[in-house]
């Protein structure tokens, strides 16, 4: 059966502004199915993103939406989410935006395991200004400010959020499509700082400058360079060369932010336990 | 028993033309048809719905 | 019953004339000269409820306030010049959005590190320009310790009133000196909250000019949902390029201010009425200016002290009134003749402004005042 996503779309607001084949639309609606399977309430709950392509992606969906400062939509969320813990809050946005520009916030927000989800979309590139190199372009690739090649190293983002403290990461890609809303909904129901890599596309700033001649070679890569964890257990390192783990990476049981600051205002008002 | 045929909803005016439906269609189902999807063989598809969820434009719409 | 008295530090009351406004939420980054203000609310926010953050920097600080006082809470971040420059960039965000929010910047010298400890007044045009493009700014400066809590309660009541950030900029000299403070009673100062919307949800537009230059803001979590963007936007919350769309909503957030400047300017007129010297002095520099007057007086010289409590909007056309019957203007401050090229260019050439701009990390002293006074023919 066709899926419902005009219910959660806000009307008239499509088509949406993002190029042809780029990915972002896939992970929106991968989000808003997500949405529906937890039924989740619009009014409760946040969409918050930084700048970049994929953060518009908050301007589609019908719930309390907030697009804010370039890197900033970790600091803002926190903030809603602490004023307001019964909120669901939900961040998104690209790569550079995420883990350049916005690094330390992520980071931060990671360390506090505050309980929000945050889904990356990883294309390697800032789409947006025209295709300059970001933290997540691979080395030796090119961009419109890597001319002879990238030469610095890149992030892995989910090893990242791990080191950083999150308690759960995942990653999918704009590929598999219907692993998308099964990740983020697991994402949304862990309690802590979640975060859902999903490595994306981007046709028209790196694909045409890396050799890509089309939308589906892009598509062809992250169909052949994803290997499900579980299907990883079983293969040697020799057959895992230049794979990319997807699914559920990791899974922790730790303190949630604002359920400790909970117990730091019953301390301070001496109805601690 | 006759076969039931899904419905295959194509919103032109939302479908950029990126190729993803028709490539990655198990059963050749669909075709471009200038700059947007259409399609070409609705016998063959078995709802496998990968077209719906692939589509980043929310321009198809299967209905089984 | 008597009221309750303290011995204050400024910075101390400025947390306390957050709490006494129903301040809820603080997010902050440590700063010399302001780091009281978060060790106080660090302490007493819990106690009655409210939430205390310490972020990653002082960009994150910035953002989480506007983010939880879109839940509909009033929120406070205190800082100090270095930390004012990286506000800056969600500063704006909260004047295009109209977000309330109140930034508490105590001036130390500057630019960059400059002088952590010592005082300075250098931050005044940051607070009017600091941010990129047009804006409306809010900025209060206050003078005594008593002074700090009214205004940081009255810097509450016009984020709300006006939907906008306010900020509030003591001198170091003014936040760390301590001082005998009454508190006022509950009620008895003027507590103002933001409007609710009047419609239903369906109904809700964030910036539905049909309710004025103000429109009400409803709160996330409300039964409310709307969309907010640092983009241009139009009533509704969504982004736009259109050209009139742009032009009116850029002159309604400047007018939403400038047009209610009687309502915002506060300043006190000291002697003035036969002065032929008019000192124009702020914070800490107004209190060595105060006590030249009174030696000015018993002197013979007719000078008078005017001292501007709300420096943004700045009193523009009271300065200009004075200007007409006065000999000479007096600018004593803590910077290299910032306020001196405002009063400029209030006064039309009228009388002369004559400057002592001290950046060294001491105070104005009465005796330069005087000195300076004396030059006038």
């Amino acid at each position: 059966m066709s899926f419902d996503y005009d219910k959660w779309l806000r009307p008239g607001k499509l088509p949406h502004i993002w190029c042809p084949g780029c990915g972002h639309g896939i992970v929106m609606k991968g989000l808003i199915r997500a949405l529906e399977t937890l039924q989740l309430k619009k009014e409760n709950t946040a969409i918050v993103s930084g700048i970049g392509c994929a953060s518009r992606l908050p301007g589609y969906i019908d719930c309390c939406t907030l697009h804010t400062a370039h890197g900033r939509a970790a600091a803002f969320a926190t903030g809603v989410k602490m004023a307001k813990p019964e909120m669901n809050v939900i961040l998104c946005g690209g790569d550079g935006d995420g883990t350049a520009i916005g690094g330390n916030h992520f980071i931060h927000a990671c360390r506090r395991n505050i309980d929000m989800t945050y889904i990356i979309m990883n294309n390697m590139i800032y789409g947006m200004t025209g295709g300059q190199f970001s933290p997540c372009t691979p080395t030796g690739a090119k961009a419109s400010t890597t001319p002879y090649g990238n030469p610095d190293p890149g992030f892995d983002i989910a090893k990242l959020a791990i080191g950083a403290g999150a308690s759960f990461v995942a990653r999918g890609t704009a590929f598999h499509a219907n692993q998308i809303d099964k990740l983020i909904v697991e994402a949304i129901q862990h309690k802590g700082f979640s975060v859902v890599e999903i490595l994306d596309d981007c046709p028209t700033t790196y694909g045409r400058r890396n050799k890509y001649k089309s939308v589906i070679e892009m598509m062809n890569r992250l169909k052949d360079v994803a290997v499900p964890v579980k299907a990883a257990e079983k293969m040697d390192p020799e057959q895992l060369k230049g794979k990319i783990l997807t699914g559920v990476l990791h899974k922790q049981d730790k303190p949630e932010y604002c359920q400790e600051y909970a117990k730091v205002i019953e301390r301070a008002q001496g109805t601690a336990r | 028993m006759e076969k039931k045929l899904p419905t295959i909803e194509i919103i032109e005016k939302y479908c950029k033309g990126c190729h993803i439906c028709v490539e990655f269609c198990p059963k050749q189902v669909l075709e471009m048809k200038g700059f947007v999807a259409a399609v070409k063989d609705l016998e063959a598809c078995i709802k496998c719905m990968q077209c719906e969820l692939r589509c980043p434009d929310f321009a198809i719409k299967v209905t089984a | 019953m008597a009221k309750k008295v303290a011995f204050l530090q400024g910075n101390e009351a400025a947390a306390q004339g957050a709490l006494y406004a129903g301040c809820k939420f603080f997010a902050g980054y440590p700063i010399t000269p302001s780091t009281e203000v978060a060790e106080v609310m660090s302490a007493e926010l819990p106690k009655v409820g409210g939430k205390f953050i310490q972020m990653e920097d002082e960009i994150g600080a910035m953002a989480a306030i506007i983010g939880a006082s879109l839940t509909g809470v009033k929120t406070l971040t205190s800082t100090s010049g270095p930390g004012l420059s990286l506000k800056q960039e969600n500063i704006g965000y909260a004047c295009i959005t109209e977000v309330p929010c109140v930034v508490f910047n105590v001036m130390r010298g500057g630019p960059s590190t400059g002088m952590p400890t010592g005082p300075s007044q250098s931050d005044i045009m940051s607070a009017k320009w600091g941010t990129h493009g047009d804006h409306p700014a809010i900025c209060l400066v206050p003078a005594s310790v008593q002074e700090v809590f009214e205004e940081t309660v009255r810097a509450f009541n016009l984020a709300e009133k006006y939907r906008t950030p306010v900020m509030v900029m003591p001198d170091e000299i003014v936040a760390h000196m301590r001082e005998r403070i009454v508190f006022p009673e509950p009620g008895e100062l003027e507590v103002i909250d933001r409007t609710a919307p009047s419609v239903t949800p369906d109904k809700y537009k964030p910036y539905d000019t049909s309710f004025g230059d103000v429109p009400p803001l409803a709160g996330f979590g409300s039964g409310y949902k709307f969309h907010v963007t640092g983009l241009n936007k139009m009533q509704d919350g969504f982004p736009t390029t259109k050209a009139e769309v742009v032009q009116a909503e850029e002159e309604r957030q400047v007018r939403k201010v400038e047009g209610n400047a009687a309502d915002i300017m506060k300043w006190e007129e000291y002697q003035i009425d036969d002065a032929e010297i008019v000192v124009v002095a702020f914070g800490s520099s107004s209190r060595s200016a105060r006590f030249a007057v009174n030696e000015a007086r018993k002197q013979g010289i007719k000078a008078g002290l005017f001292r501007p409590i709300t420096f943004w909007p700045f009193p523009e056309q009271r300065l200009l009134e004075i200007s007409k019957k006065v000999k000479a203007f007096i600018s004593p401050e803590m910077n290299l003749g910032m306020c001196a090229g405002i009063i400029k260019g209030c006064i039309e050439g009228n009388a002369p402004v004559l400057g002592i701009f001290r950046v060294d990390g001491e105070p104005i002293n009465p005796g330069q005042i005087l000195d300076k006074m004396k030059e006038v023919k």
